[in-house]
């Protein structure tokens, strides 16, 4: 099974504005420890897909799911379980 | 009311309530692809669909026999949870109901899985009677793999989140369990009649 | 000014229209008088969210072009001819009309100078959007920081911000352009001609010991193998920054 590279990936500057809304503070530099192969990335690189019912944040090298996030009804749903670690500046 | 920006329209919608459109959503012509990840590239010779759990034999066909399983053709509007309807669309695929045929079973519910890691959840008297599924051609072509070929399952009634792209199979469940979306905020149902598109919908 | 560019909250905010620049035939910048803009860093974006008179709305991001010390906000769009938003903010919008916008956003693609450290510029298409602020930035703050920048384009008429480049470039203080036209070449035409591969950025790239930052911005399967290219050459990944913009460049 092989994938196709030029799919409609991109990555997490494109959500920067929806993860603004969510921490109330700037998280593309803050750093993900992904739960799957503890490979640590800037959010700015993480694999983003955006064109779905939800955003699905993937590892850019495992391509494990790292977050989920459906925005909709009035509520936020987010699912960090694919982070093992988020660091960002206080 | 927000802002309107003067002369925008958009991509060509029809929003006149017609008892095929359910509530909230408008009519496209084009057919928009979703994606949680890349698009998986299963060869057929490596192809295969199981349904599995809750039954005493698990079965499995690969793609020549499934391909002679006896298979219809179906046209069906469709309803995406990000509002958009798509009506009259044509498919060709093995109704769940023959996939199953013979199989006994206490089970209520299924999973579907797919290539790539999706899944998505219903009820098992959902994917019966005539309801779904397994199709493999889209307007009378072999169906692309950005719109889930070789095959996704399709069920037509329910919000199209729960027609998995890229199916590989059925597991049989005694007790509903959430799937990809649905355990992050959309409805375990997905009834596009009754607006149940998130939790508590 | 800085740190209130990447805090302090997001809201939407109405942009008037100044005036409107036909940069190639497929490509115009948008300059906006927001009245409460907080100010930006090079490389940052806003969204941008249209409204129809039934509700129904459209929302995508869009790099900023304009420097920090521009006093108007400018945004370059291109045109994409199935695209919902683009043909609306390049067609449609009049000198006058309001955009809906919010921002900035990012921190992670941005360029504030100030360090020792070159700096190499890739830019794919509308990628060069991004990398543009951080060039206007870097000349309004008259920055001698050596800068390279290496712009992929289709044809030579699709080259966004020609003009400006070649008399920044020409200034002698620092900043050098290197063109590829991927598709057609004028005669005489002395830029190289073929996309973007490694031996290009063999030559194009600051040798490893100058340790540049790197900022690399256009298609997806453009960032990728370009990035790809420069892990392989040697560069530290925490030096290359990458900004996707989808298989059809924004």
């Amino acid at each position: 099974m092989t994938v196709q590279q030029s799919d409609l990936k991109l990555d997490g500057n494109a959500i920067g504005g929806l993860l603004r809304e969510i921490f109330t503070m700037e998280m593309t530099t803050a750093e993900s420890t992904c739960a799957g192969c503890h490979k640590v990335h800037a959010v700015g690189q993480v694999e983003v897909y955006m064109n779905a019912p939800g955003v699905v944040v993937r590892c850019p090298a495992c391509g494990q799911v790292q977050m989920r996030i459906v925005k909709g009804g009035g509520r936020y749903w987010l699912d960090l379980t694919g982070i093992r670690s988020l660091e960002f500046s206080a | 009311m927000s802002f309107i920006s003067r002369g925008f329209r958009g991509k060509r919608r029809d929003t006149a309530s017609s008892s095929r459109v359910p509530p909230g959503q408008y009519v496209v012509n084009d057919f928009p692809v979703l994606s949680a990840g890349p698009t998986p590239r299963v060869a057929l010779s490596d192809w295969t669909f199981v349904v599995e759990g809750e039954i005493d034999e698990p079965k499995k066909w690969t793609w020549e026999e499934f391909r002679k399983l006896p298979a219809e053709d179906v046209t069906k509007d469709i309803h995406c949870v990000t509002k958009w309807t798509k009506l009259d669309t044509g498919w060709k695929g093995v109704s769940v109901d023959t996939i199953l045929e013979g199989v006994e079973t206490a089970a209520e519910f299924v999973m579907a899985f797919s290539y790539g890691g999706y899944t998505t959840n219903l009820p098992l008297e959902d994917v019966t009677g005539g309801k779904a599924w397994v199709a493999y051609e889209f307007d009378g072509q072999p169906l692309h793999p950005e719109h889930g070929g070789p095959a996704r399952l399709l069920v037509p009634h329910l919000y199209f989140w729960k027609s998995a792209k890229w199916v590989r199979g059925l597991r049989l469940l005694k007790e509903d369990q959430p799937g990809f979306w649905e355990s992050n905020g959309y409805n375990m149902y997905g009834d596009p009649w009754r607006e149940q598109r998130y939790w508590g919908d | 000014m800085a740190r209130t560019a990447v805090l302090g909250r997001l809201i939407w905010q109405l942009g008037n229209v100044a005036e409107l620049v036909q940069e190639t035939p497929r490509v115009a910048s948008l300059v906006l008088d927001v009245p409460e803009w907080q100010g930006h860093l090079a490389g940052q974006h806003v969204d941008v969210r249209l409204t129809a008179d039934d509700g129904y709305q459209a929302e995508r991001s869009y790099s900023i072009a304009s420097a920090p010390e521009d006093p108007r906000l400018a945004i370059t769009v291109e045109r994409l001819d199935d695209g919902e938003v683009s043909p609306y903010l390049v067609g449609e919008v009049r000198k006058g009309d309001k955009i809906e916008l919010r921002g900035p956003i990012g921190g992670y693609f941005v360029w504030q100078g100030g360090d020792d450290r070159p700096l190499l510029l890739v830019a794919g298409g509308s990628g060069v959007v991004p990398l543009m602020a951080m060039i206007r930035h870097r000349s309004a703050s008259r920055s001698t920081t050596p800068t390279r920048l290496l712009y992929s384009s289709r044809s030579e008429d699709d080259i966004i911000y020609r003009a400006e480049l070649d008399a920044l470039s020409a200034a002698g203080d620092g900043l050098t352009v290197a063109h590829c036209l991927t598709r057609i070449q004028p005669p005489g035409w002395r830029g190289y001609s073929r996309r973007i591969d490694r031996p290009m950025l063999e030559e194009v790239a600051w040798p490893k010991p100058q340790n540049p930052i790197i900022f690399v911005c256009g298609p997806t399967p453009m960032v990728e193998g370009v990035a790809g290219h420069l892990v392989d050459m040697g560069f530290d990944a925490a030096s290359i920054k990458t900004e996707r913009f989808g298989p059809t460049g924004g």
